[in-house]
């Protein structure tokens, strides 16, 4: 595995169950002894610098894990010491306002609701104003509002200057997020690029043009396009486009053209794939070489 | 951010931040930490100072309630240092919150500072607490009070290393006990806390001296009473090559993360 990290972005690390993000994260942040390699942040050798190196950065695990009955505000001067960074209230409180914790400062940890747990996790991550924060698996296990909620609160991060590295098996959450994405699996690193270069990459557009009448073959008229026909000729379905929109406007042009070739059609259906669907192909791909 | 700068030494803000972390979840659960240890200790010394009073030869002088103190005291320092030693280090693991110790800046020393001092401070203060309790119930006068205080100090750090390994070896509540329960309290017991070992008859006796809990009980009561079976020198000796023995160990647990990383 190579694999170099932007100053400032989102970096977004997709696998499936088992693929090694996690220990990837662990082998960075000390939690992993790697058994070999060389890993260097901010240009320092993690095993050499290993102090400095650690001040600088934060880590939100994917489990819950902190002492239950401690109150919040104790357990996040409690990560800003550990990290060595002097008493500051003020920072503490901007901590907690930040991730709307202010008002359950005094309250221990076990009488929150998961939600607030997992927010409390955040805090004690960011107490000491880490410059590269992990993320494993922010939002895995919460609700729908509060992942849109942990999104926002990972693009104020981005927005002070925090590079962000998060793993997700959640593909939109990489899709809404990440400027750059690295796909895992099996400890592998099978690609890593710009998400909009990825989509324009490995993207494709499929549309189904349910038509009036069957048709036994595709007129010349329209053979330039990359459509064939399917359902004993009922349906024309297009696949080509990538993830720029070239897909989008193809279709719209085989619309007019079809009125024009005077070829009804009763129904449209279209589908952009999405980074799930690359993500999927992807690993499947890999499987299916590694397995020939 | 990037311009902020770094101090690469000991991180003693760290250090401080787990000790007070650890004394703080002590007084949160201060009938179990302090209450329940003193309330023991102070039935020992009315049940057995009352009962026995007159039937134990041997005790140098001294009333057999003061000579218990000593032996009291070291039987809750032992158990005491190792348990909140081992209890300390085991629960992060147990919850899974020692992530954030080992992404930390801390290292061996740090992390022996915090919770070694903590486990050894609240035995400090435990032991405070019963010799003021003790005061009240039976007639007891220390002889060499700053040595008594070395001592102690001594022993609780020594054991309280001790009970960290135990905590980063347990991988289950039983594993926890199993070595305080039975190996600790009954070496204790039997390693002169009621009697001298000197009334033994051999071959005990001579068997009672390879147990090594006889010589920290036998230095502690030297520093109370003035008088004791062995050299105070030989007590002081083998609880240092025994901190020094856990120091070692736990050393080489940091350095191979043993029990501690994937």
């Amino acid at each position: 595995m190579d694999l170099q990290i932007r100053r400032g972005e989102i970096f977004a690390l997709l696998g499936p169950n088992g693929a090694g993000k996690t220990t990837l994260i662990g082998a960075v942040c000390g939690l992993v002894n790697p058994t070999g390699g060389s890993i260097s942040a901010f240009g320092l050798d993690i095993r050499q610098h290993w102090r400095e190196v650690r001040r600088r950065i934060g880590l939100v695990p994917q489990e819950l894990a902190f002492d239950m009955f401690d109150k919040v505000i104790r357990q996040v001067r409690f990560s800003r010491g550990m990290f060595g960074c002097a008493p500051d209230e003020a920072r503490i409180e901007e901590v907690l306002r930040s991730l709307s914790l202010w008002d359950k400062r005094e309250e221990p940890i076990r009488k929150l609701s998961g939600g607030m747990k997992r927010r409390v996790m955040i805090a004690k991550a960011l107490a000491h104003d880490p410059e590269l924060l992990f993320l494993d698996e922010p939002t895995a296990g919460v609700d729908v509002e509060l992942r849109r909620d942990m999104w926002a609160q990972i693009e104020a991060l981005r927005q002070r200057g925090t590079t962000i590295i998060l793993t997700t098996h959640y593909i939109e959450e990489a899709e809404e997020m990440a400027d750059r994405v690295g796909v895992i699996n099996k400890g592998q690193l099978l690609l890593t690029d710009d998400k909009s270069a990825i989509m324009a990459r490995l993207g494709t557009t499929e549309a189904h043009f349910i038509l009036a009448a069957p048709m036994q073959v595709v007129p010349p008229v329209l053979a330039h396009y990359p459509i064939v026909l399917e359902d004993g000729g009922q349906r024309l379905v297009y696949r080509g486009g990538d993830g720029t929109g070239k897909g989008k406007r193809e279709v719209a042009e085989l619309a007019q053209d079809l009125t024009r070739a005077q070829i009804a059609f009763t129904g449209l259906e279209t589908r952009e794939s999405t980074l799930e669907q690359i993500f999927v192909d992807l690993v499947q791909q890999r499987e299916r070489e590694l397995a020939a | 951010m990037s311009g902020r700068t770094y101090n690469s030494g000991l991180n003693l803000r760290g250090a401080f931040a787990i000790f007070k972390n650890e004394l703080m979840r002590a007084f949160r659960t201060i009938f179990g930490s302090i209450l329940s240890p003193v309330i023991t200790t102070s039935l020992y010394l009315i049940v057995f100072g009352a009962a026995m009073q007159d039937r134990m030869p041997g005790l140098g002088g001294a009333g057999y309630g003061a000579f218990i103190v000593p032996g009291l005291l070291m039987l809750t320092l032992l158990s005491e240092s190792t348990s909140n030693a081992s209890f300390g280090i085991y629960m992060p693991k147990f919850t899974g919150a020692i992530y954030e110790l080992l992404s930390a800046p801390v290292g061996v020393a740090e992390t022996l500072i915090g919770f070694v001092g903590a486990a050894a401070a609240k035995s400090l203060i435990l032991e405070a607490i019963i010799m003021g309790t003790a005061a009240l119930i039976v007639d007891y006068e220390v002889a060499h009070p700053l040595l008594a205080l070395g001592f102690i100090i001594l022993v609780s750090s020594a054991f309280s290393l001790f009970g960290f390994i135990l905590g980063l070896w347990a991988d289950g509540f039983e594993k926890l006990q199993i070595i305080p329960m039975l190996v600790l309290t009954p070496l204790t017991f039997l390693g002169g806390t009621f009697y001298p070992i000197s009334v033994l008859p051999e071959p005990w006796q001579t068997v009672a001296m390879a147990n090594p809990i006889v010589y920290l009980v036998d230095g502690l009561r030297w520093t109370f009473l003035g008088t004791s079976d062995f050299p105070i020198g030989l007590s002081f000796g083998i609880t240092m090559a025994f901190m020094i023995a856990c120091v070692t160990v736990i050393s080489f647990i940091f350095r191979t993360g043993w029990r501690l990383r994937e």
